[in-house]
């Protein structure tokens, strides 16, 4: 890890810690030493503890505890005034960066170690349409993929995601989903967002990827008849799939208890090692590791006339389909052990 | 552009005079050079606070019905129908006279507009209501959206009801340039209306787990557009809104006032409470513009009106600061509380670390 990356990759309040310099590597007849280094590569850095930071007296001048506290206050105060602004989707930038963003973060890092290949394959101004595999009941893997988009994109990027109209109609998640910039997931919405040059995610097999068995996991589900390609085709925006590898584990679903799911009026009910028998602490979800691919992007510019053409439509999100599909299986040859580290 | 004519119409038929938008607009109408006449059609007389303004109107009480040969008699060449009320009076008949006015009125004025020969202009005031409320809807409604579902709103409904009349005079009568207006809610530092009188008290009902998209016009704003309308010639269904949104929780908390979250179910059965004891006038139509909220796209109008109206936050700004009184959390203490608290924050931990330097060395 390269201080630069460090300092990306940094919680607030860690800023002003310096990685040690590369030491040089001590050699042995002329050979590196087997002391499970391989050259080139330093040492892991030395995890900054975050309950603790910064010793008792932050360096010199700069007094972290004082800038949090004021920087805490004046959010405070900005909330309780109104004095944000909201864009026409209800995303509230404000309140997603500095209240759900570091939460989410330490999701991200600490608990699922995400790994992130490809950053370069989103583009860095304009639109684009992310389309990832769905996974993990209760939809994480598109909270992650926005979080790693913020923490690894050079611009940080915010994602705005299209999400199913079931999430509009409970309160609180609805209410939720709109300040982090989600949207219901209808043509109209992702074609002016991708007008307005947003990044926008969207997970084509829905409910039938959340909700799919731990024995079904990493197999792609239908992707409907491709409405996401058509928005994409329209604006000329370019497609950028995704491969997520992770969510799957989070919770293992082994069964489906579908009478209690259509009473309640959910897709599905999910039956796993802890839930419902641990009641919340089976919504915890399990620690895997996660890895995150962006692959090359398709443009779509040459074909906005074929926007109406079903069989175009169809082709290209088959292509998108298979291209995240074989991405899946390649990222999951880097991880042999869904658990390890 | 329907009309090869340019110029203003001289005679302009204003339905509405007794209310506030209707006055506003017949009076400027009248000091419009090229109008000759302004004729308002109210079956009610103004009040004494607009009656001043319709100096130069000629004011003739009747109510659509019976002016239906009016309208023909007098040669209007524009008809403004502004008689539409977005929310039951109970002091003058309730939702029955509300629907009589909004649903038979239009049908009935828009009948005797159709049989006017010199008719050339049609403008009517709707509402963005039209667009429904449903889970499913866009975030941003453009004028081409049409509603998934028929609204549970009783304005809604009568909104529906409006646009399909228009839509008939239309097919009949396509060399009249009829123009709809489909206005986000009213809002200025002094306009009176149901949703005024909402943000303007000390604690504001909202719902549970839910926060509005809102958009306001600001009535200077909407008078310029429906003075636009009759004197120049732009027909077809323009949203008017100001740009930009505020949602429910942070209107309330700019407005200085405290929200009280309630679940919908009792938010709406306390208003109908409010309602049957005549305290409020919340009914279903603001219940789902509180859980749905309402965003227009607006790039229609501005092209066409060349006229941009304020965005909603200046908007709501001017209502903030027409009603200062009754706030509690207002910018001003909220800025003095958080200086006081850092301070204090400070001052603590000053004294907490010269108390641990005196032990270190």
């Amino acid at each position: 890890m390269s201080q630069e990356e460090y300092r990306r990759a940094t919680l607030p309040g860690h800023l002003d810690f310096e990685l040690p310099a590369e030491e040089a590597v001590p050699r042995i007849n002329g050979n590196h030493p087997l002391n499970g280094r391989t050259p080139g590569k330093p040492a892991p850095a030395p995890e900054p503890e975050p309950e603790e930071p910064v010793g008792e007296e932050p360096r010199d001048t700069v007094d972290i505890w004082d800038q949090r506290v004021a920087k805490g206050l004046a959010f405070l105060r900005r909330r309780l005034a109104g004095a944000y602004e909201v864009d026409d989707f209800g995303f509230d930038p404000d309140l997603t960066d500095s209240m759900f963003l570091p939460m989410l973060k330490r999701l991200y890092r600490d608990w699922f170690r995400t790994e992130v290949f490809g950053i370069e394959n989103v583009p860095a101004t304009g639109g684009g349409l992310l389309v990832g595999n769905h996974s993990g009941v209760l939809a994480l893997d598109a909270v992650m993929l926005s979080v790693a988009l913020r923490d690894q994109h050079p611009e940080e990027r915010h994602l705005r995601l299209l999400g199913a109209d079931l999430v509009f109609r409970v309160p609180v998640m609805s209410e939720l989903a709109r300040k982090v910039g989600a949207t219901v997931a209808c043509n109209p919405d992702a074609e002016r967002l991708m007008r307005n040059d947003e990044l926008v995610g969207v997970f084509p097999e829905g409910f039938k990827g959340t909700g799919k068995l731990y024995a079904d996991r990493y197999k792609l589900q239908r992707f409907g008849r491709g409405g996401f390609v058509s928005a994409a085709l329209r604006t000329g925006t370019p497609i950028v799939p995704v491969g997520i590898v992770g969510a799957e584990e989070i919770y293992p679903m082994l069964a489906d208890f579908k009478p209690l799911a259509r009473l309640l009026g959910v897709p599905y009910f999910p039956v796993t090692p802890f839930f419902p028998w641990l009641g919340p602490l089976g919504l915890v979800p399990l620690p895997s590791k996660w890895m995150i691919q962006f692959c090359p992007p398709i443009p779509t510019a040459h074909l906005t006339e074929y926007a109406d053409d079903p069989m175009v439509v169809y082709n290209l999100a088959d292509q998108v389909r298979e291209t995240i599909q074989a991405t899946v299986h390649d990222l999951l040859a880097k991880r042999p052990d869904p658990f390890g580290l | 552009m329907v009309t090869s004519d340019n110029r203003p119409p001289r005679v302009v038929v204003v339905t509405g005079v007794s209310r506030f938008l209707g006055a506003r607009v017949a009076s400027r109408l009248a000091a419009q050079p090229g109008v000759e006449r302004v004729i308002g059609l109210d079956p009610r007389d103004p009040p004494p606070a607009l009656a001043g303004l319709l100096g130069d109107v000629e004011l003739v009480k009747a109510d659509a019905r019976a002016a239906s040969g009016a309208i023909a008699d007098l040669g209007a060449e524009a008809v403004v129908h502004l008689a539409v009320t977005s929310a039951p009076d109970p002091d003058s008949g309730g939702r029955a006279a509300m629907k009589e006015q909004n649903v038979i009125g239009s049908m009935q004025l828009l009948a005797a507009a159709q049989a006017a020969p010199r008719l050339r202009k049609l403008v009517v005031r709707s509402s963005t209501a039209a667009y429904g409320a449903s889970f499913k809807d866009p975030a941003v409604f453009t004028e081409d959206t049409e509603p998934r579902a028929v609204p549970r709103g009783s304005f809604a409904r009568d909104i529906l009801d409006i646009e399909g009349y228009v839509r008939g005079f239309r097919r009949r009568r396509p060399e009249v340039g009829a123009t709809v207006l489909r206005f986000a809610p009213f809002i200025s530092a002094s306009a009176e209306t149901t949703l005024t009188r909402y943000f303007a008290q000390p604690v504001v009902p909202t719902v549970w787990g839910r926060d509005a998209r809102l958009q306001f016009v600001h009535v200077d704003d909407a008078l310029e557009i429906l003075h636009r309308a009759v004197v120049e010639d732009h027909p077809g269904t323009f949203n008017v809104a100001g740009a930009g949104v505020i949602v429910l929780s942070q209107a309330v908390r700019r407005a200085g006032r405290i929200s009280i979250a309630l679940p919908e179910g009792t938010l709406s059965s306390l208003a109908a409470v409010a309602r049957n004891v005549r305290i409020g006038q919340i009914g279903l139509d603001q219940i789902d513009w509180f859980v749905h909220g309402r965003v227009v796209d607006t790039a229609r109008l501005t092209e066409e009106f060349g006229f941009t109206p304020r965005t909603t936050a200046e908007a709501f700004d001017d209502f903030v600061t027409g009603h200062a009184n009754g706030a509690s959390l207002t910018a001003d203490r909220l800025d003095a509380a958080e200086k006081a608290i850092l301070e204090g924050i400070r001052a603590v931990r000053a004294s907490a670390a010269a108390s641990l330097g005196s032990d270190k060395p």
